[in-house]
């Protein structure tokens, strides 16, 4: 049997390097470090590509503004077949909302007659740290759900997927139609090939609006830790402070044999 | 009253986040003017286990047992505490934001249709209750209203510290076997396997750690840093970039979605020190960054800077290692 899975995916701020804040303290102002997939959508993306694979097709979704076409279109590249957005501000929408978008996605698209039996999504996005928009897309959609897992397989109507639990490595296995969320580790995502990322410039993509007004996140306001102060001794420079380095080992007793 | 979702070890202890939720919940309590404390644990508790718990506070530990509970599914844990959480009429429900704490809440926030706040590290205000979180894998921090009831959160990892409560509570054990539907077993685990002896054990218990991050240039530029890594029978680690580049294997990777590590010294080569990075790296006693860029964080973080090119001090502080021992 082939499966069709959606694949949901965020337009995050690379928060690599220095974090600002928006002027309002509801966002972080991503316009000097720049925009990326989540590391655990980009292993999520993989998973789907190589579920559908057995004769199905992958789709991705987005939530998010005009600019959040780039990482439909990197999924695009590694083999997603189709990709829908839902234009609005994510910003304004709270995990229930975007929740309540996807599922009005699936339920769209089976209405369409292309369904997704299976659902993979990021454990959690690397800005909000939610954890929360999988399990309340199960809720929505009355489908079982498993989180955190590294590996997802399907065969004969069941999902087996596996991660890491608190007493070891867990199996879990699940019927479909079922949600999967997936923390990075299991995969490694592929790189886009040139015909790959060709094709996937050229790729339509479905847009939709929200289906209803968002109720939002439970935000007050975004604020930044106090930076803590810089205590660095420096050793010195170059090779030159070789000597002061394993003075240092010395000292510490890292070099006792 | 506050309900907190207790872990247990398989060796039937009470985990350190869980009792860190315990000691956050009797600020919270105190703050509200004393409203008693209930645990929940899933399985049948030693007595051992239930003075723990009542020494950090608790008044009663809820036991939830019968085959439902046998093997984890996170809608079968959350409907056993929604059960217990509304006998008891609790305000607040709480855990600790371990994968599983995480988890069980958000299926209790879906089904109540509340909000829930994450990897919170304090209150600031219980009218309206006002919580900040964690959020940028920690780079920033949300002010979050939690003001329905019950309000639904997690604590961050070692936002506090387990203190016992300075009077006990009763501890009072209560065995229940709430009704779960079948609906929320569906999604349970089936098998639970002994953590494969990888090297990434010997990575969170190393008391020296080599880093390497994409400074070490490629898969070849490795060479000097194994071998600083023999001469202080460290282990390596690494960076997110270097496992995705394929230089590494991913059980070496440092940081949010890798291991963290606590050794006496760690030493970061050619690594920048983004958050996600130092998320796994912060709790080294001593840190020891060698980077081209004095301005790099991981440098402005560390104890100890060497600037320059980690391909000629390395050798060269492998050469002095090898003079000194003769
Ligand atoms: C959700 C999410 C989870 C993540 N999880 C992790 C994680 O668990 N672990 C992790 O590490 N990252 C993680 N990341 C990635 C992280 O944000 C950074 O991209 C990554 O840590 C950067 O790796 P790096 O420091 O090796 O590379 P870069 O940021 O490219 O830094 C390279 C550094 O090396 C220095 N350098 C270059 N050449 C030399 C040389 N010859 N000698 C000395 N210094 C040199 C440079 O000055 C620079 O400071 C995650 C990201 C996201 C979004």
């Amino acid at each position: 049997m082939s499966v069709s899975p959606l694949v949901c995916v965020k337009r995050v701020v690379d928060a690599t390097s220095e974090v600002v804040l928006t002027e309002d303290a509801q966002g972080v102002d991503g316009r000097y470090a720049g925009f990326t997939t989540s590391a655990h959508e980009e292993c999520a993306v993989e998973l789907a590509v190589r579920i559908a694979a057995d004769g199905g097709a992958a789709t991705v979704m987005t939530l998010g503004d005009d600019d959040a076409v780039e990482q439909l279109r990197a999924a695009l590249a590694v083999g997603c077949a189709a990709a829908t957005h839902v234009v609005a501000d994510p910003q304004a929408f709270g995990p229930a909302d975007v929740a309540r978008e996807i599922a009005a996605v699936v339920r769209d698209h089976e209405a369409a007659g292309t369904p997704h039996e299976l659902v993979l999504l990021g454990n959690d996005a690397a800005d909000t740290g939610d954890f929360q928009v999988g399990i309340r897309l199960a809720y929505e959609l009355g489908w079982p759900v498993v989180n955190g897992v590294n590996t997802v397989t399907v065969a004969d109507g069941e999902v087996t997927a596996t991660g890491s639990g608190p007493d070891g490595h867990e199996t879990f296995r699940l019927p479909l139609p079922a949600v999967v969320t997936v923390l990075e580790g299991g995969v490694e995502p592929r790189y886009p090939s040139v015909p790959g990322r060709m094709k996937a410039k050229k790729a339509p993509i479905e847009e939709r609006r929200p289906t209803a007004d968002p109720v939002g996140p439970s935000r007050v306001r975004l604020v930044l830790p106090p930076p803590s102060p810089s205590t660095v001794q420096v050793l010195g420079e170059g090779p030159a402070s070789a000597p002061a380095v394993v003075d240092l080992f010395e000292q510490l007793g890292v070099l006792a044999r | 009253m506050i309900v907190v979702l207790v872990e247990v070890t398989p060796a039937g202890e009470v985990v350190e986040t869980s009792r860190e939720a315990m000691t956050f919940a009797r600020d919270l309590a105190a703050a509200g003017g004393g409203v008693p404390i209930d645990a929940v644990v899933v399985g049948h508790p030693d007595d051992a286990l239930v003075g723990t718990l009542a020494s950090y506070g608790a008044r009663r530990v809820h036991a939830l047992t019968g085959p439902a509970y046998e093997s984890f599914s996170g809608a079968a844990w959350a409907a056993g505490l929604m059960a217990v959480r509304e006998r008891a009429g609790a305000v607040v429900v709480t855990a600790a934001g371990t994968a599983r704490g995480n988890e069980v809440l958000a299926h209790v926030a879906a089904r109540s249709g509340l909000p829930m706040a994450a990897n919170v590290v304090s209150f600031s205000s219980l009218s309206p209750f006002t919580v900040t979180r964690q959020v940028v894998g920690g780079a920033a921090l949300e002010e979050m209203s939690l003001s329905q009831r019950p309000a639904i959160f997690t604590l961050a990892g070692h936002a506090v510290e387990a203190t016992p409560a300075a009077t006990a509570g009763a501890g009072e054990l209560v065995v229940e076997t709430p009704d779960v539907a079948d609906a929320d077993l569906l999604a349970r685990v089936v098998s639970t396997e002994e953590p494969e002896p990888d090297l990434s054990g010997t990575l969170k218990s190393a008391r020296v750690v080599v880093g390497a991050g994409r400074g070490a240039g490629s898969a070849e530029g490795f060479d000097d840093l194994l071998e600083l890594a023999e001469l202080l029978d460290a282990s390596l680690g690494v960076s997110r970039v270097v496992t995705s580049l394929g230089w590494r294997p991913h059980h070496e990777q440092v940081g949010q979605t890798g291991s963290r590590i606590s050794p006496d010294l760690y030493i970061p080569c050619g690594i920048s020190g983004a958050i996600q990075h130092w998320a796994g790296c912060s709790s080294a006693k001593v840190i020891l960054a060698i980077n081209t860029d004095p301005d790099a964080p991981m440098v402005t973080k560390a104890t100890h800077a060497v600037i320059g090119d980690l391909h000629e001090i390395i050798p060269a502080v492998n050469a002095e290692i090898r003079r000194r021992r003769g």
